[in-house]
């Protein structure tokens, strides 16, 4: 008989441990709510109590109550974002921010919590979209208050409801009128509401290593550079002269954006998929230099691709923003070009611009004036803006800040060997023109590039390289046709 | 207490000691495999956060993936890979499962290269091809390598070659599993009575003979074993080529197995044809299971 109980007890502790795990994630829920409930239950109830004690307890919670209300919020400040750049930001010049781990920090009484998922294989988005799309039942304490986007997917957010327009939240022209009308122009939702702010202009140019100009051009002049690359056939015939000296003018990834923004048309129109014309001449252009190995097919970020940044991977220049300076170049590093000041700027074949981080809040946010009061200073604070500036070699979002960086030494740059790059950079970022992005275009332009790196290669005929490339966009997006 | 009866009845216990079994089986098998099939007949998907459907498709999905005949291509894909990966893993274990359990070798250490031999399998598979995308890598360490040696003239692109890609997955997939293959090998070579070597070692049987008079066919069900869940996990190969191509299956898509051609389809959360693409594999499995089963089973019966 006791082996008979044993049994018994042994089969059912197992089944209640298997029946157990999977119950754990409903049952974490259930079991707040009540609390909540019991608490205002208690307040309810501390009236109707006549000792001294009671009223004195019940006056304390109301004091509570109203201290909460005054500071309008829940005390768990989410954001969500994809690389350490903003919250490295935030630390450096928000004041009153103190970061307490590598995921928390804390804002006066409130803490921050950052969720940073990588932006590889869609994983940001894909997880943004999923706490995003919960946000409604979500607890407060537990909804998304922030959320970084970049431009490339930024109307995928921005016309839904799902983003809060900077007008409800009190923020209005007048605060942002200082910034460069193409940043807003990227989120703002079909209605014409703004909905996010950016601390960077991100125009962007041609970075080209100063020791290989030198060699290839006979100067290092930004003027005199930028002349032999004014347009796309100086440029190819520069990149030639390159190859003659044995380097290689950049990746074919790199000049991409600077064909992609300068198309004449959408992705995606009337449903259907259309391949502009200027990126047609990229593929053409680039097909021409691949073949002439004055230019490779690196992915960008990979390990091929960065070697680029050491004087032994004779490569003539990249493509980058402001941003590329700081983040990319790795300047920290001995041994790199950027440590010993050895990359020049000029604005290169086509002014275009390439990401930045917009910061938008999300609607439901529980912190409403923080978040107000975040986006106020990190994008519009001129003082701020020109503290990023000097320290983190950003070129921001603000004329004023711009144009006072230009007019001196202030915004002269070490690792492009002292040049102040901040005229071009404001010069671009007035040229931007943003009226071709849609919300296909991360999806199209990975897709496309992929399938032009065959062509490049010569595994496949253009053809071949054109119809994959429509294979892959249907896959992404069935909504859309491609003949 | 009463004695109720003399017999007691072990019967129940067997259903009582089945019931983990079976809940996990119906959470984590069953209801997914029917939702799969029920999915399959919605057009379900999310354009950015607007999410489309479901609506009541019919066969549509079905229909969708046998017309763009992307399907035959990533099966023969997975399958070109697998055999390459299947081949060379098999003879590699029977070899070393046979030196092994051969009594009269004598290894010695043989702890030590079971282990050894399993290693690989320990080792997640993202990680692995992460190291081998790094290894081949146009300016990578092979690459220096064989410059350096004067056996190339420039880098080789690796990752920019049909067979080479192919090739790389498939010796990747090998050396993971091989180990693997080698002990179940081994467990059943063991299996195997004694006196039937000794019996034919004392009629003059040689190794060789002995290997495949003796060792082989009684290793049948082993191997058939062995075949099938291989077979199962190479059409459901994944990660190794996802990660070494970055998701592309590059060049041309000659390397995007089935399962990378369903993740494809993740990117949307396009459940309906999702759902169609897993009933198809579930077939394609189920029927190519099938194939092996027959082939190496029938001349059993005599």
């Amino acid at each position: 008989m006791k082996r008979k109980l044993l049994g018994v007890l042994l089969s059912t502790t197992m089944v209640a441990g298997v029946i157990a795990g999977c119950g754990g994630n409903n049952a974490a829920p259930a079991t707040e709510a009540p609390a909540e409930e019991a608490s205002t239950e208690d307040a309810a109830e501390a009236p109707a109590e006549t000792t001294e004690e009671a009223t004195e307890d019940a006056a304390e919670s109301t004091e509570e109550a109203t201290a909460e209300v005054a500071a309008d919020e829940g005390k768990v400040l989410n954001i969500y974002a994809w690389n350490e750049e903003f919250k490295s930001r935030l630390t450096d010049h928000y004041k009153g921010y103190e970061e307490v781990d590598a995921t928390h920090g804390k804002i006066g009484d409130v803490d921050v919590v950052w969720n940073i998922t990588p932006s590889e294989n869609n994983a940001y988005q894909n997880n943004l979209d999923e706490t995003l799309l919960k946000q409604d039942s979500a607890a407060a304490d537990e909804k998304i208050d922030l959320f970084l986007v970049e431009a490339d997917y930024a109307l995928k957010y921005v016309d839904t409801d799902y983003t809060m327009p900077m007008a409800d939240l009190g923020i209005t022209d007048a605060d942002l009128a200082d910034q460069y009308s193409y940043t807003q122009a990227i989120v703002t939702d079909s209605n014409g509401k703004l909905k996010g702010s950016s601390w960077q202009a991100c125009s962007a140019g041609l970075i080209y290593n100063r020791d290989a100009a030198k060699e290839v051009l006979g100067t290092d002049d930004p003027d005199e550079v930028q002349a032999a690359v004014a347009d796309w056939d100086k440029y190819v015939e520069t990149a030639k002269a390159a190859e003659e000296k044995g380097y290689t003018m950049c990746s074919v990834n790199d000049t991409y954006r600077t064909y992609s923004n300068n198309v004449s048309g959408k992705w995606v129109q009337d449903g259907k998929l259309v391949i502009d014309d200027n990126l047609m001449n990229w593929i053409n252009d680039s097909k021409e230099l691949v073949d002439a190995k004055a230019e490779n097919t690196y992915d960008l970020w990979g390990d091929d691709w960065a070697k680029g940044k050491t004087p032994d991977g004779k490569i003539f220049c990249y493509f980058g923003p402001a941003w590329f300076f700081n983040f990319c170049l790795d300047a920290d590093q001995d041994g790199t070009i950027a440590n010993n000041g050895g990359w020049g700027y000029c604005v290169g074949p086509q002014s275009y611009y390439w990401g930045g981080t917009w910061i938008c809040a999300a609607t439901g946010t529980d912190n409403a004036s923080l978040v107000k009061d975040i986006i106020l200073t990190m994008t519009t604070d001129k003082d701020v803006l020109k503290e990023i500036a000097q320290a983190d070699a950003d070129c921001v979002n603000s004329k004023t800040v711009l144009a006072e960086l230009a007019a001196d030494d202030s915004g002269n740059l070490a690792l492009l060997g002292g040049q102040n790059p901040y005229k071009q950079l404001a010069e671009g970022a007035e040229k931007v023109d943003l009226s071709n992005l849609s919300a296909y275009d991360q999806g199209c332009n990975e897709s496309f590039q992929n399938a032009a790196k065959n062509y490049f290669e010569g595994n496949a005929t253009l053809d071949e390289a054109l119809d994959m490339f429509k294979k892959a966009v249907v896959e992404k997006y069935p909504e859309v046709t491609a003949d | 207490m009463k004695k109720k009866s003399k017999v007691v009845s072990y019967n129940k216990w067997g259903y009582i000691f089945l019931i983990p079994f079976v809940v996990v089986y119906l959470v984590f098998q069953m209801i997914p495999l029917v939702s799969t099939i029920y999915n399959s007949f919605f057009e379900n998907y999310r354009s950015g956060l607007t999410q489309v459907g479901p609506n009541f498709v019919g066969l549509q999905n079905y229909l969708t993936i046998i017309t763009n005949g992307d399907l035959p291509t990533y099966t023969v894909n997975t399958l070109i890979m697998w055999v390459m990966g299947f081949v060379p893993q098999i003879i590699l274990s029977l070899l070393l499962g046979a030196w092994f359990t051969d009594p009269s070798l004598r290894l010695k250490a043989q702890g030590f290269f079971k282990t050894v031999i399993y290693m690989p399998n320990l080792i997640m598979a993202s990680a692995f091809s992460m190291l081998f995308f790094t290894l081949f890598a146009n300016t990578g360490p092979i690459n220096s390598l064989l410059l350096q040696l004067g056996v190339i003239k420039e880098a080789y692109q690796f990752m920019s070659h049909v067979w080479s890609v192919r090739s790389l997955v498939a010796f990747m997939n090998c050396v993971m599993w091989f180990g693997n293959t080698t002990i179940l090998l081994m467990a059943g070579m063991m299996g195997i009575d004694p006196s039937l070597f000794e019996a034919a070692q004392v009629d003059g049987a040689t190794a060789t003979q002995i290997f495949y008079k003796i060792t082989l066919p009684l290793l049948k069900p082993i191997l058939i074993f062995v075949m099938i869940t291989s077979l199962i996990g190479g059409l459901q190969m994944f990660d190794v080529p996802q990660i070494l191509t970055n998701g592309t299956g590059d060049p041309m898509r000659s390397s995007m197995t089935l399962i990378m051609y369903l993740n494809k389809h993740l990117f949307s959360k396009n459940y309906g044809l999702g759902g169609a693409l897993s009933v198809f594999m579930f077939i394609i499995t189920g029927i190519l299971s099938l194939i092996v089963f027959k082939f190496t089973a029938s001349p059993e019966k005599k």
